[in-house]
């Protein structure tokens, strides 16, 4: 039993892995329309220079916002070189433009910090795994990072919902030309919208450092199933990206954590867990393959 | 009369090309045309859907290496004497390998079609990433065929009456079939079904209101791109004498589609410049450095952000300026 409850926050945890990256993409997807698959750099950007920082001074909380600000730059830089160009383009020539991102950002951080995986050190408050039910253990910096992603999620709904550039952003995502229309300088919305992204996918990377090695190449592990979550929660929809996000993070831990053992019972261990494996990896893209056939536009689908 | 020129020219280059490749004692050159061939025929087949008929599929690997492991577990299956699932007996035989490659892609294509093609735009960019990565999944879960690792085909295909030992007559064996490949394509594009697919990509809904019924024949479309890639994926396995992973990995899907941007969405040759002109960059740029990708992703960039019709495009413009 406490197993489970363990792969249930596990799962819960890496949900909100997912969502923080998934926000920033389904808004880039949903008012600009752009297929960006070059988010994962910008997490990636954000876990090296933010585990950078950490390394250098010695102090975790001093690494956060330098990450938060080197995702948040290179998100503006992106923006206005590249990504501006494509608003008009169709989505081929933005899968194309992007995925080159992609190889570029590799080389860059592998001309930088090379090609060897770094390390976070955790803050020594979070040492020790504590004792959250009679005999579970577990480890607080987990906590730390559903905590910190739910607090996320509360204040993107804060914003989305009550303020002015929260009701731009939702008007954007219904009827752009409208919103341009009405004289809303929608470049400096799309940069704003952009950099805001960018910076939940640096949070994630750099919350991710301790828990992962920081390495070249990490943002494309966690890009695909990002891209699954966007999809299966609905472009554009920031409450899809949060339950998609949380649903496909457990399923898919649950899976990993428990599928070899049960495929054990039927067969020889070793290919047990390499069938278990591949099944598991195999199971968000058949939930989404089976999302879209019932519902073509995802769970929650923006109006308009 | 013009019109025969460029393939005229094409097919003389791939034809001379192992001689120019021993001439200058580099049988390197000779192993990247037969890559370049592959990689055409690949491009191409994807081009049939994404530049002529609008589809973009960004799981267009899955094919390929569907075709490539198809050819390695049949020799899995061959040299160790058993039959695959108790009644399929293993073959080393090109003629038998490279039909069975197309129709296991075809057959997975017009699954994978049939249920892909109900979604359109974004939606149907990520089915098609979604069922290329559940069959990479699967092949790299799949112990008995080597895993992670692929299986080593250790001779290439047997077809009767020819040394396919030698590497030049597998050379020429590759160039038949991207001919044969090639002649057959140009019936396609250029059939009234070719029509319909370029009908579709420009406007569907006036294809629906002439009474067309468009799914049905992005299907078909689906289904041809599909067995086409299967056959690259085939001799790509025949080539390498290797099946791998890596050909159903989900960068190979934006390999083939950006050697599509490079030669010209959309043309007949593009894909075969494309293909060339991808490999090759590739090729040089990583001798030059190791930091190849760099280069070639700004390269990409370039291309995609600052022209139109890629390499063909350009082609056309040098060649144009004296037609008229």
């Amino acid at each position: 039993m406490t197993l489970i409850i363990e792969q249930l926050l596990n799962g819960l945890q890496y949900g909100i892995m997912l969502f923080l990256l998934a926000a920033g993409l389904t808004l880039i997807f949903g008012i600009m329309g752009v297929i960006n698959l070059a988010h994962g750099s910008l997490y990636m950007v954000g876990a090296f220079a933010g585990t950078w920082v950490a390394t250098e001074t010695g102090s975790f909380w001093l690494g956060l916002p330098a990450g938060l600000a080197a995702a948040m730059l290179t998100g503006f830089v992106v923006e206005t070189l590249v990504v501006r160009r494509l608003y008009s383009r169709d989505h081929l020539d933005q899968v194309l433009a992007t995925f080159a991102l992609i190889l570029i950002f590799n080389q860059i951080i592998v001309l930088i910090f090379g090609r060897a995986p770094i390390y976070t050190a955790l803050p020594a408050a979070f040492s020790e795994s504590i004792e959250i039910l009679p005999g579970l253990f577990y480890p607080p910096y987990r906590l730390l990072i559903i905590v910190a992603g739910l607090l996320v999620a509360g204040g993107l709904y804060l914003l989305i919902n009550f303020t002015r550039i929260g009701m731009l952003v939702r008007a954007g995502s219904t009827n752009r030309d409208m919103v341009r229309a009405l004289g809303v300088d929608i470049r400096l919305l799309y940069t704003f919208v952009f950099g805001l992204g960018a910076m939940l996918a640096g949070l994630a990377g750099y919350m991710t450092g301790p828990l992962l090695a920081v390495q070249v190449g990490m943002g494309e592990q966690i890009l695909l199933a990002t891209f699954v979550v966007v999809v299966i929660g609905g472009v554009g929809s920031i409450k899809g990206a949060f339950v998609a996000g949380i649903g496909l993070g457990v399923i898919d831990t649950c899976l990993r954590a428990f599928l070899p053992g049960l495929l054990r019972n039927l067969m020889p261990a070793s290919e047990a867990d390499a069938l278990g494996l591949g099944i598991s990896s195999m199971g968000i893209y058949l939930l989404m393959a089976i999302v879209l056939l019932f519902r073509p536009k995802g769970l929650f689908t923006v109006e308009g | 009369m013009k019109r025969i020129i460029l393939p005229a020219v094409i097919f003389a280059i791939f034809l001379l090309l192992p001689f120019l490749a021993e001439w200058l004692g580099q049988s390197a050159l000779r192993t990247m045309g037969a890559r370049i061939m592959i990689y055409a025929i690949a491009a191409a087949s994807l081009n049939l859907i994404l530049g002529y008929g609008g589809m973009v599929s960004f799981g267009h690997a899955a094919f390929f290496g569907i075709g490539n492991y198809v050819v390695g577990i049949l020799y899995h299956h061959y040299s160790s004497g058993e039959p695959l699932w108790g009644i399929i007996p293993g073959s080393n035989q090109m003629l038998i390998t490279l039909p069975a490659a197309m129709l296991v892609a075809g057959i997975m294509a017009a699954i994978i079609g049939a249920l892909s093609l109900r979604t359109s735009g974004v939606q149907f960019i990520m089915i098609t990433l979604a069922f290329a990565q559940m069959i990479f999944f699967l092949f790299v879960s799949l112990k008995t065929y080597g895993g992670e690792d692929g299986i080593i085909v250790r001779r290439t295909n047997e077809v009767p009456f020819l040394n396919m030992r030698d590497k030049t007559t597998v050379y020429y064996f590759i160039l038949g079939v991207a001919t044969l490949y090639f002649l057959c394509l140009w019936r396609v594009v250029h059939s009234s079904f070719g029509t319909m697919l370029s009908g579709i990509r420009q406007n569907e809904r006036r294809m629906v209101a002439m009474g067309i019924s468009t799914y049905r024949y992005k299907l078909y479309g689906f289904i041809i791109a599909g067995m086409s890639a299967g056959l690259a994926g085939g001799l790509m396995a025949n080539m390498l004498r290797f099946a791998s992973p890596d050909t159903l990995h989900w960068t190979k899907s934006g390999e083939l589609m950006n050697m599509i941007i490079l030669g010209g969405v959309g043309t007949f040759f593009g894909p075969i410049f494309g293909a060339s002109a991808f490999l090759l960059l590739e090729n040089y740029l990583a001798e030059w450095t190791e930091h190849w990708p760099l280069a070639l992703g700004l390269i990409l960039l370039v291309v995609v952000l600052g022209t139109k019709g890629g390499l063909k495009g350009l082609v056309d413009r040098v060649l144009g300026s004296n037609r008229t």
